[in-house]
């Protein structure tokens, strides 16, 4: 009981910051505007005829939105970080609460951010021409939030570590982009060199987006173009996401834990 | 039973020793004060005493509660007001000590209740609603108080509660502490380096490079110096010399042009020495001496001595940034 009530408690004070802070509200929704716009727009354009077999933009999409979550997820826990860096993580530790609901309470502060955000993006899709069935936003949001889960867990555990925002930020910036680029949201992860191939499987952006494309483009595509693009089936990357949030939960309850 | 029980404590830092096999025992109800300069381990001690920071050797209890095998309970026994500000800027008054009760597992039906009465404790009542961006120090820092109470906690730790505070607020949050032991019955630990703030303490610790030099009341403390001080300034030398002279158990001196007087028990002796000198006084003054006269004696320096240069090295760092 008390193991729930601090999970909320965590979450709630997240989430009231979050509302506080103009500057992060204002960018939850340009940020996803200047997505649309640009890859909507700009790109759509430029590469109007893939050789993909689908439209680039509805090919990009999944990746437009797991790239979202990443950022907002990332970005949220850097929370942590603050706290330390203005005291307030000692009034945390200290008190008499089991350090995982701690950690529950980061995370999924951090993950409801993240899946808000994407749910924004996803409401805007049909405005540049994105087709979604009604049906399957259910399974998607599921979806967004382990995707969410899973980044907020990494960036939890390396905010443990972190003393500065100076060095959780360089780190972020080192992440971003391998994350990114070997996610499939550029190109289909299904022909690659080995190494790219080995770094996409531990990669839970890969996972995310593998599971967003299959879920969005299932019966607008034929099964057999979209098993081309396809790394795993739905429940192994759903599967993968749950395990990755957990293991990087707990590893920042033992970075929490160790008192030197 | 005590309450807070220490045996031969050590925390090192690599090959630094911060804190050096420290031993003491605090009661139920009682004040303690660790007094020392900066960088003596004082903030050390209460980081291993509140769980936060693992003991290298030695071992410690609160509330009969080991520090290290019963962290939680440790943790539900304590209250801590940090030397470091410590509270939510983006929450308001209120809301961060709802953070903190719930936390600490406060019955909701009795939260209304003692926010209440913690909040008037500080005077802060009719500023619960206050984003606290806008408070001053010493306004944070009385909330920081108030917080460390609302779960009644058995130990209340403060490091350093006055620092940075004018000497009015200084008093101010003095006599909260005070009528919180009375009505509580709460143990207090507490850090300090200014002297006159030991003195609220019912025993203090001197602390100096990580070791505990002496444990005792103030009072006895002082005491160890032997004696009190008295001051006589008159125009006519001779003939007082003539008349202290023929007094017993007493040492003096001709200082500055002051006669300074080293005697036991400067309160009986002050009235028998005005009755039995009959040379016209100028003035008179009877001092004890300070717990600095104790430090400086136990350990060859002045406290203040290190703060006044302290200050003034963080001036001139400061003029230089500016390019002065
Ligand atoms: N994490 C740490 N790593 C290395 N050295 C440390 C660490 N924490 C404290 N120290 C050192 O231990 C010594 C004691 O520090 P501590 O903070 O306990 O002093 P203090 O008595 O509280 O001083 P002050 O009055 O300035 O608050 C200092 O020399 C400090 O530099
Ligand atoms: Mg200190």
């Amino acid at each position: 009981m008390q193991f729930l009530k601090t999970i909320y408690t965590i979450w709630q004070r997240e989430l009231i910051r979050y509302w506080r802070d103009k500057t992060r509200l204002a960018s939850t929704f340009i940020q996803p505007l200047m997505f649309l716009a640009i890859f909507g727009s700009g790109l759509r354009q430029t590469l109007a005829s893939g050789n993909l077999g689908v439209d680039f933009v509805q090919f990009m999409y999944p990746g437009i939105i797991a790239m979202s979550v990443m950022g907002v997820a990332f970005f949220s826990t850097i929370s942590t970080v603050w706290d330390r860096e203005f005291g307030f993580l000692k009034e945390i530790l200290v008190a008499p609460v089991s350090r995982t609901s701690i950690a529950l309470g980061k995370t999924t502060g951090a993950a409801t951010i993240a899946s808000s955000q994407a749910l924004i993006l996803l409401i805007l899709g049909p405005f540049i021409g994105i087709k979604i069935n009604l049906a399957i936003i259910p399974e998607l949001f599921i979806f967004m939030i382990l995707l969410a889960l899973a980044i907020s867990g990494l960036g939890l555990f390396i905010a443990s570590l972190m003393k500065t925002t100076e060095s959780f930020g360089l780190i972020m910036q080192l992440l971003i982009f391998p994350l990114f680029f070997l996610s499939g949201a550029f190109f289909p992860l299904t022909a690659v060199p080995l190494w790219m191939s080995i770094i996409s499987r531990i990669n839970p952006l890969s996972y995310g987006v593998d599971a967003f494309r299959q879920i969005l483009l299932r019966g607008q595509l034929p099964e057999a173009v979209l098993s081309q693009f396809s790394l795993h089936s739905i429940t192994i990357n759903g599967l993968f996401l749950s395990l990755f949030a957990i293991v990087m939960v707990s590893a920042a309850v033992m970075a929490f834990n160790k008192k030197s | 039973m005590h309450i807070i029980k220490v045996e031969n404590l050590t925390k090192k830092f690599k090959d630094f020793t911060a804190v050096d096999q420290i031993n003491f025992t605090v009661e139920k109800g009682e004040i303690f004060g660790f007094l020392g300069p900066n960088g003596a381990g004082k903030s050390t001690t209460i980081s291993m005493l509140s769980t936060l920071l693992l003991p290298t050797s030695g071992k410690a209890s609160i509330n009969e509660y080991n520090i290290q095998t019963q962290t939680n309970d440790v943790r539900k026994s304590i209250g801590l007001v940090f030397q470091d500000p410590s509270l939510d800027d983006k929450l308001t008054a209120e809301e961060n000590l709802r953070f903190h009760a719930r936390l600490y597992d406060v019955p909701k039906e009795k939260y209304e209740a003692r926010l209440e009465e913690v909040l008037k404790l500080v005077d802060l009542w009719d500023r619960k609603n206050d984003r606290i961006n806008i408070f001053s120090g010493g306004m944070k820092r009385r909330l920081e108080i108030a917080r460390g109470l609302i779960h009644y906690p058995a130990v209340l730790f403060l490091d350093e509660p006055t620092i940075g505070l004018d000497p009015q607020t200084r008093s101010h949050l003095w006599e909260y502490i005070l009528t919180l032991k009375k009505e509580k019955q709460m143990t207090i630990f507490m850090t300090t380096h200014y002297m006159n703030e030991a003195e609220y303490c019912d025993r203090i610790a001197i602390i100096d490079n990580g070791k505990i030099v002496a444990i005792d009341t103030p009072a006895n403390l002082k005491r160890s110096i032997g004696g009190d001080i008295i001051t006589i300034n008159t125009s006519e030398n001779e003939k007082l010399q003539k008349e202290l002279a023929g007094l017993k158990d007493i040492v003096f001196k001709h200082v500055n042009g002051e006669w300074v007087l080293e005697v036991k028990d400067g309160e009986s002796f002050l009235p028998h020495l005005l009755q039995q000198i009959t040379t016209p006084i100028q003035n008179v003054t009877l001092r004890k001496p300070s717990l600095d006269d104790v430090f400086l004696k136990l350990t060859g320096r002045k406290i203040r001595e290190e703060d006044a240069s302290d200050t003034d090295k963080m001036r001139s760092m400061m003029k230089m940034r500016r390019g002065h």
